[in-house]
């Protein structure tokens, strides 16, 4: 919260400041059609430039599987896959992902249901607790060995810097995805 | 959390983002990667009414040998800064540093022109940036014009940069073996520093750059010369604050953050030597 607190105290809030056809423009519901493919659906849709890209996915095409965490791209809870890379749809404008291939903790499974590599590693280790955290861990855990399949255990932790567990269940889920990169080296 | 609501356009090339940034006045914001940006306008600390969205110049992420230093677009990431071949030889110190923004995710979207532009002192990156004092390329509606990073920040998240101008490259020197050290104390792992040191060693010559030491990024001139001329790590590291202005907030006091910087100075000169 340093950052946020330095910034209160020190510099006045911008003042919402817009002439007549601005702010007409704005609230006349000025919307832009976005066509964004989430697990392999194309969605298109109107939205709001203020539109987050995690609303989006839970509100527009009804995935509900990515969390909102802390909503300050600090815990990880909403990560996703934009491009094959994994980011916090927290703090990503939905007319930012326009033209994005998404993949979301939905997109993982296989169409039968089976589990993917990484969700099976962490059903094996009791990688999870809660759940809060987990959609976002194993999409993290996937974007790690998408990078560097077979990490040290440090690295895996290095890795996960970006995901928090409330339940500090840590220990199991590094242990999970140590496991599915052992697995896939089989 | 929702920003406020603004309107959005997306620039093609420079130039157009700079024609949309002129057109719409100082109410209009860059958005690159939108690391530092959008935070601040979901907890409406920023409001502005216009975003120019810089995400699809492609040809503003690069990096290049180009024989007198090492040229790096704007809008490369911090992820591909981290994991620069190039780099790895040419500014590991750079690249190091860049593996040490936030985590991963945000490295996938952060840029390292936006974190400079952004001028938080407490970031990694603008410290590196004084330390090696690179050489910052800006263009505006009459041009580009080249801004030495030591005379880049002029206060709290200010820069030289006018409303109208973008950061469109980075020049790093070419510090081929050199030696180098980062070194950033923090309570948890994806913390800001507490304070962070950039300090590199090439042909004679040293910089050290700190973090979180003032309202800007501080260039450690008095310590930087003194290693330079062969100081101790001790000795120059006992100058480290001549030019840094600290101030208190909740993790550290003025006297706890002069004393740490001293420490971690005289490890990053130990680990340059």
């Amino acid at each position: 919260m340093r950052f946020w607190l330095t910034v209160t105290s020190a510099i006045s809030v911008t003042p919402l400041r817009r002439d007549k056809k601005l702010t007409a423009q704005i609230y006349g519901g000025l919307r832009m059609q976005i066509n964004i493919t989430v697990n392999g659906t194309s969605h298109s849709a109107d939205v709001e430039p203020r539109t987050l890209l995690v609303h989006y996915i839970r509100e527009q095409c009804g995935l509900t599987g990515t969390n909102i965490g802390c909503d300050t791209s600090s815990c990880g809870a909403c990560t996703i896959h934009m491009d094959g890379e994994s980011v916090k749809s927290c703090t990503v404008l939905a007319v930012q992902a326009d033209g994005a291939d998404i993949t979301t903790i939905e997109g993982l499974a296989s169409a039968d249901g089976t589990l993917h590599p990484m969700q099976e590693s962490f059903r094996q280790c009791h990688g999870l607790q809660c759940g809060y955290c987990t959609p976002g861990m194993v999409m993290a855990a996937v974007g790690i060995l998408n990078e560097n399949p077979h990490p040290t255990e440090t690295e895996v932790r290095e890795g996960l810097e970006g995901n928090l567990c409330r339940c500090t269940g840590y220990h199991n889920i590094v242990k999970s995805v140590l496991h599915c990169a052992e697995g896939a080296s089989k | 959390m929702i920003p406020a609501a603004f309107d959005y356009v997306r620039a093609g090339s420079a130039e157009e983002a700079i024609a949309l940034i002129s057109q719409h006045g100082d109410e209009a914001k860059f958005l690159a990667g939108g690391h530092s940006l959008l935070p601040l306008m979901k907890l409406r600390l920023a409001a502005p009414s216009v975003l120019v969205d810089l995400g699809r110049i492609k040809d503003l992420s690069y990096i290049r040998d180009t024989g007198t230093h090492i040229a790096i677009g704007a809008l490369t990431r911090h992820h591909d800064v981290q994991h620069s071949a190039l780099l790895a030889t040419a500014n590991p110190l750079l690249a190091h540093a860049a593996g040490h923004v936030g985590d991963p995710q945000v490295r996938h979207r952060g840029t390292i022109g936006g974190s400079l532009a952004h001028a938080d002192a407490a970031s990694d990156l603008p410290a590196v940036a004084v330390a090696m004092n690179a050489q910052l390329v800006v263009q505006g509606p009459n041009g580009t014009r080249v801004i030495p990073a030591r005379e880049f920040y002029r206060g709290f998240l200010e820069s030289a940069l006018a409303a109208d101008e973008m950061l469109t490259e980075i020049q790093v020197p070419n510090l081929t073996g050199g030696t180098w050290s980062f070194q950033k104390f923090n309570r948890r792992a994806q913390d800001w520093a507490i304070v962070g040191v950039a300090a590199y060693k090439h042909n004679g010559t040293a910089g050290v750059g700190l973090v979180n030491m003032g309202s800007t990024p501080i260039f450690a001139a008095a310590t930087s010369e003194a290693a330079a001329n062969g100081a101790s790590a001790v000795d120059a590291a006992a100058l480290s604050c001549t030019e840094a202005e600290p101030q208190a907030d909740l993790n550290a006091s003025v006297a706890y953050r002069t004393h740490l910087a001293t420490v971690l100075v005289r490890r990053a000169l130990e680990e340059a030597a």
